[in-house]
């Protein structure tokens, strides 16, 4: 067995790479993981993250399905509780909607009631880009609001690999989501029994003035921004969540003891968002290090639409969030410290 | 009484010639209309790209040709075939596809998201099996106001397999709605083969078990395709519910724009091309029966192609939609001064 510690060269996948190299191990240790979707057999899924895979492991754990959202969750499910690890991919989290009862009333709730783990992973590409207001909901909102489920969202290969390993190895539903800009993101990833645990954020960035924290493309954003920064001298911590449900206070937490400055950036809208939620959290847990109010940065409270022009009208881009951690980077009292 | 046609009387009942000349210049609007914004979406002027409908034309004019003005049609992510028969401008189309302000829905909507209530065109849907949702609820509506109204809700055979399509046909059933459910079956949903996901016999066989008339019908045909859905229509404005209506279709490019096809033979495509190609077949119907000379079809084809080159021109020079007004008309209820959102 590799162990952690032992210097190697580092394999580079890229982020949907990283996903099929993870299925292909956890495969290969274990029989009852099996994957359900559309097309992922010949073509090994609209993102090529079951690529080869079919050829592998044969049409019994590389299942084709047809177009029956609530059926392949419902399988799952109760597949799930019979014996196996079935990773269900809904190629667009949009698809969830067509069986949110399997997913948010049945896989989240029975350990609850009945006393039983389901060990579902439902995989599914999400985030904000290309294809208009019915195929960029941003439904974390909702799932990390369904007490039972575990929501993870991924913003580089290294911790896709790492966190559908703990997926495959835990008991209860985890959604795997996977942002659509990041598909092709290279980067090093870990080996057969490097393991990302669910619930657990990372620096992604060092910084002592002002704390980003964010997830999935919003770790991007935030860098660029951070890395434009630092030419003026602020030097901006950024945290990426890496799972939205559980959230990971104590990471948060400390990174406000350190800078006192906090803004979340997020591209879903902030009505009862994520943002919304981690802003409460810090309010809760931190209230007494922080300098400014936290800041949220995130998405319009509007439908995704089709036009490029206007999709960069809703969302929070590079520029903005420049200006936003410098504001709150120089703000002092509380004169100058809503900015919103 | 109208000029009759040239063809054997009930061929095409009612229809004159002129209207005939039309139902040909639509598909082939269509035809040229497609393969240029599949070159364009191609070529990166499509954001997010477009799913091309050639080779399904007769069922989009056949449909369209057989309703009302007042009629509605909801449609899928394969779109632009039944914008552009149920009379969308070609121009508003294109604009649309390429996100610009003089877009048919100012850019929000996009390629899978074509709309014009004034049309009859109630939305093409993102999400497979939808479209038909909402043609249900337009014939409830046309039923509660007795308004003599009928919907056509469409969707595809990968759609035959969503759950909601069957809740839809059989509340259309039990409540005699004046709704026609019209599956476009090109035999792939994306790259599975239909067959190989799909259980019994036909999808018109499951149909036919919720109680109502149920047929497979030639897509590839127009005057089959017009014959059915008028008898259907006729059907449903005299107060005798529902009719299922499987297309039997094909589309010539892949699932969407620039999709490397790997799941169907070379053969299969020029088969379907060769010999059951509704543009060529309808071509020769009308020219054999007289209807049309070859100089009307050499200006069909020009027409088209002039139609579709000032459509280009439109929607490249168009402008953008302005950013500021990007979340704006969201929700009636959030327009109040203190409201959150
Ligand atoms: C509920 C839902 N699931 C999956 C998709 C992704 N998707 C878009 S089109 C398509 C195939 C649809 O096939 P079919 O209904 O046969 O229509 P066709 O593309 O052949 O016109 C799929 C799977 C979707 N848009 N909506
Ligand atoms: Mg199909």
């Amino acid at each position: 067995m590799s162990s952690a510690t032992e210097p190697r060269p580092k394999a580079v996948a890229t982020y949907s790479t990283a996903f099929q190299e993870g299925m292909r191990e956890e495969m290969d240790r274990d029989p009852t993981v099996f994957v359900l979707g559309t097309d992922i057999y010949d073509r090994g899924g609209h993102f090529s993250q079951v690529k080869g895979l079919g050829e592998r492991f044969g049409h019994e754990r590389i299942r084709d399905t047809p177009i029956s959202e609530a059926a392949m969750v419902a399988s799952g499910v109760g597949a799930a509780l019979n014996g196996t690890r079935p990773v269900v991919d809904l190629n667009f989290l949009d698809f969830a909607f067509g069986a949110m009862d399997e997913l948010v009333n049945q896989a989240a709730k029975i350990r609850y009631m009945w006393g039983r783990p389901v060990p579902l992973v439902v995989r599914a590409t999400a985030g904000v880009a290309q294809g208009g207001a019915q195929h960029n909901n941003s439904l974390q909102a909702w799932l990390m609001n369904t007490p039972g489920l575990a929501v993870v969202f991924p913003s580089r290969p290294w911790d896709v690999k790492g966190l559908i390993k703990s997926a495959l190895r835990g008991s209860d539903p985890v959604v795997f989501m996977m942002h659509k800009l990041l598909t092709g993101a290279r980067g090093p990833v870990g080996g057969p029994d490097e393991l990302v645990p669910i619930g657990s954020a990372r620096i992604a960035r060092p910084g002592s003035d002002v704390t980003v924290i964010t997830y999935g493309y919003g770790v991007v954003v935030a860098d660029d921004a951070a890395t434009a920064l630092a030419g003026e001298g602020i030097q901006v911590e950024v945290i990426d969540l890496r799972t939205l449900a559980p959230l990971d206070v104590t990471t948060l937490v400390e990174a406000v003891k350190r800078t006192g400055r906090a803004l979340v950036l997020d591209e879903a809208p902030a009505l009862s968002g994520p943002a919304a939620e981690i802003a409460t959290t810090l309010s809760d847990h931190a209230f007494w290090y922080l300098d400014q109010p936290v800041v949220r940065l995130t998405a319009a409270h509007s439908p995704i639409p089709h036009s490029p022009p206007l999709v960069d009208g809703l969302l929070p881009n590079v520029g903005q969030v420049i200006d936003a951690v410098r504001r709150l980077a120089l703000a002092r009292g509380p004169s100058q410290s809503s900015v919103s | 009484m109208p000029t009759t046609n040239g063809l054997d009387a009930g061929l095409v009942p009612g229809a004159t010639d002129a209207e005939l000349y039309d139902w040909l210049a639509d598909m082939v609007l269509i035809r040229v209309f497609e393969e240029t914004a599949d070159g364009l979406a191609l070529r990166g002027r499509i954001p997010g790209g477009m799913h091309p409908a050639i080779g399904q034309e007769a069922v989009a004019v056949g449909i369209a040709r057989a309703l009302r003005a007042d009629d509605v049609v909801a449609g899928t992510h394969r779109s632009h075939h039944h914008a552009l028969a149920k009379q969308l401008p070609p121009a508003a189309v294109l604009a649309e596809l390429y996100g610009k302000a003089t877009g048919t829905n100012g850019g929000r909507g996009g390629s899978m998201h074509l709309a014009d209530f004034d049309l009859g065109l109630w939305g093409t849907n993102g999400i497979v099996g939808a479209g038909l949702g909402i043609a249900l609820g337009a014939a409830l509506g046309a039923s509660v106001r007795c308004t003599d109204q009928v919907a056509v809700g469409l969707f595809g055979d990968g759609g035959a397999n969503t759950g909601r399509v069957w809740e839809f046909v059989n509340l259309a059933a039990i409540w005699r709605l004046p709704l026609i459910v019209a599956c476009e079956n090109n035999l792939y949903a994306v790259e599975t083969a239909s067959k190989s996901v799909t259980g019994g016999n036909s999808i018109a066989e499951r149909a036919a078990a919720f109680g109502m008339p149920a047929q497979q019908v030639d897509g590839q045909d127009i005057v089959e395709v017009h014959r059915a859905v008028r008898a259907a229509a006729d059907r449903a404005r005299a107060g005798d519910g529902p009719t299922f209506l499987e297309f039997l279709t094909y589309r010539y490019k892949g699932h969407n724009s620039g999709e490397v096809i790997r799941y169907r033979t070379e053969d299969e495509v020029t088969q379907w091309r060769t010999s059951r190609d509704p543009v060529e077949r309808f071509s020769a119907l009308l020219t054999n029966s007289g209807v049309l000379t070859p100089e009307d079809l050499t200006r069909i084809a020009d027409d088209a192609r002039a139609v579709v080159d000032a459509a280009v021109a439109f929607a490249e020079e168009s402008p953008w939609p302005d950013p500021s007004t990007a979340a704006e008309n969201v929700s009636a209820w959030s327009n109040r001064d203190g409201s959150v959102r």
